[in-house]
């Protein structure tokens, strides 16, 4: 059995994760605090991801990023990063369809948090990016160990997307789900068997860990 | 010295409240500001803070200037310490590392070990804020502003989730940093006994106004009531009997009976905070 596809969905997955919650955390914050008249509206373009068909959102990547037209021609010769067809192409458009899954439980963590806390801190005399990570993130651990699986499995099952602007090259872009597709087509049920059913294993383990983890979180929480 | 001046309109509950208010608070002054709830005290106390933005009207502390129509210095900046009523510890933190953490750059742990003593609380240093009880965490709270070692010291009703024994402990907890870290506080409370109790001056807010500003037994008004001797406490029961009606009054822990008229009794209710004086008799003091 060829094991590459599964090994890129979980670098695929591992990378998107990484990043993504970097990302994450301060779009979440500025959502949690702002009382900007625009939070609807970037709370909207967060959440697109969740209704719209993953292939609408991987055919407009694919025009954006196309060589064809100003902005990936721009990338292509002047910045010189392909984004069709290459697997930090994969990377940008998964970050773009698990964002919401990345930002929303942290974003509720957070505006479940007393402001007390926040604002003892800040008359303590320390910075928001110090509160921010010593005090507020280490309140939230349940929000934020629920928000890296999510989009950690979100992005190992992701299809529409990956085959829109990845496609089917062996090795760079050809992830586990594209794989089982792959195999399907050309009537290898039993090599598609394969690839289900260790994507089935990973998902449920993944899945059983955190409902655990979560469980003695908030068993520690209460006890403490 | 602190000057405050300041201006705000509120969204509050019952509609909106223009908050109006200015007075001077003199150096190493323990100040009440009394009202009841919704009146602003809590946004005072925010604005001096840094917390809310007041519409108009200046903030100077020593000779700072916090707030005026070009300045607002952030709450990071302001040599202020700010205890709230509860909820704000970090509960990730151990109880020396919520007095740590307030800790500015290069200062030394003994100002952590000297709180944790004198608020004695040295004994809870490896817990957690969840495993406390109520008065414990308010302690550990008024040790952690105290770590910065702040010249003005606001409390926005750091009791009033706490029974009523372990309130007065507390209470000579206050009045013991008050008076050994040269403080100015500012405290916020609608509690007639603590106010007495703590107050150098009083001032009562109502309506986003100051009504009144006074030491804390003229406050009360009972300039007439000049008796021998006189406690404050809480009306737990009222008793008509035949003829007469008797008051059961808590004072600290001691229950006393008072006799009073039908008259009083109206104006009465379980739950007042009342004064228990003598006039006409002389108290006997004798060892225990």
């Amino acid at each position: 059995m060829n094991w590459q596809p599964i090994i890129l969905s979980l670098e695929l997955a591992l990378v998107t994760t990484m990043l993504l919650f970097l990302l994450a955390i301060p779009i979440a914050n500025w959502l949690a605090e702002t009382k900007s008249s625009i939070k609807p509206i970037v709370e909207a373009v967060i959440s697109l991801p969740l209704v719209l068909p993953p292939t609408v959102l991987g055919f407009y990547l694919l025009v954006a990023f196309s060589p064809n037209n100003a902005f990936g021609n721009w990338l292509q010769n002047t910045v010189g990063i392909q984004l069709i067809f290459s697997f930090p192409g994969l990377v940008l458009a998964s970050m773009i369809y698990s964002l919401p899954f990345m930002v929303q439980p942290i974003q509720s963590g957070l505006t479940g948090l007393s402001l007390n806390m926040k604002e003892s801190s800040y008359v303590l005399g320390k910075s928001r990016f110090k509160t921010l990570v010593q005090v507020l993130l280490p309140n939230i651990k349940p929000s934020i160990l629920t928000a890296l699986v999510l989009s950690f499995a979100h992005t190992m099952g992701e299809f529409g997307v990956v085959l829109m602007i990845g496609g089917n090259i062996p090795g760079v872009t050809k992830v586990a789900s594209i794989a089982i597709y792959d195999e399907v087509e050309s009537l290898n049920y039993a090599a598609a068997h394969q690839y289900a059913l260790i994507l089935l294993l990973i998902s449920f383990g993944i899945l059983v860990t955190v409902y655990s983890l979560n469980k003695k979180i908030n068993l520690t929480s209460q006890h403490a | 010295m602190l000057e405050v001046s300041v201006k705000k309109l509120l969204n509050s509950a019952h509609g909106q409240l223009e908050l109006n208010l200015g007075f001077n608070v003199p150096e190493g002054e323990f100040l009440v500001v009394s009202g009841e709830s919704g009146v602003g005290k809590t946004s005072l106390l925010r604005m001096i803070a840094g917390l809310m933005k007041p519409d108009a009207g200046s903030i100077r502390f020593k000779d700072f200037t916090w707030f005026n129509n070009k300045t607002h210095i952030t709450p990071q900046q302001r040599d202020c310490g700010l205890v709230f009523q509860q909820y704000a510890l970090f509960p990730n933190m151990s109880v020396e590392d919520n007095l740590k953490y307030a800790l500015t750059k290069g200062q030394l742990m003994t100002d952590v070990e000297e709180l944790l003593e004198i608020m004695e609380i040295s004994g809870l240093r490896t817990q957690k804020p969840a495993q406390l009880s109520g008065g414990q965490q308010q302690r550990v709270a008024l040790a952690r502003t105290l770590v910065q070692k702040p010249k003005l010291l606001l409390l926005d009703e750091p009791l009033s989730a706490l029974d009523r024994p372990m309130r007065i402990r507390l209470q000579e907890y206050l009045r013991k940093v008050h008076e050994k870290y040269q403080l100015t506080t500012i405290m916020v409370t609608h509690d007639p006994s603590e106010a007495l109790r703590l107050a150098d001056r009083i001032i009562a807010i109502e309506g986003g106004q100051i009504v009144r500003e006074a030491k804390p037994t003229e406050f009360f008004g009972n300039k007439s009531l000049s008796g021998k001797f006189q406690f404050t406490g809480t009306v737990i029961a009222l008793q008509a009997e035949e003829l007469l009606v008797i008051a059961s009054v808590l004072v600290g822990n001691q229950l006393i009976k008072v006799v009073i008229s039908d008259e009083e009794k109206q104006s009465l209710r379980i739950g007042d905070e009342v004064i228990v004086a003598s006039k006409a008799f002389n108290p006997i003091i004798k060892k225990i």
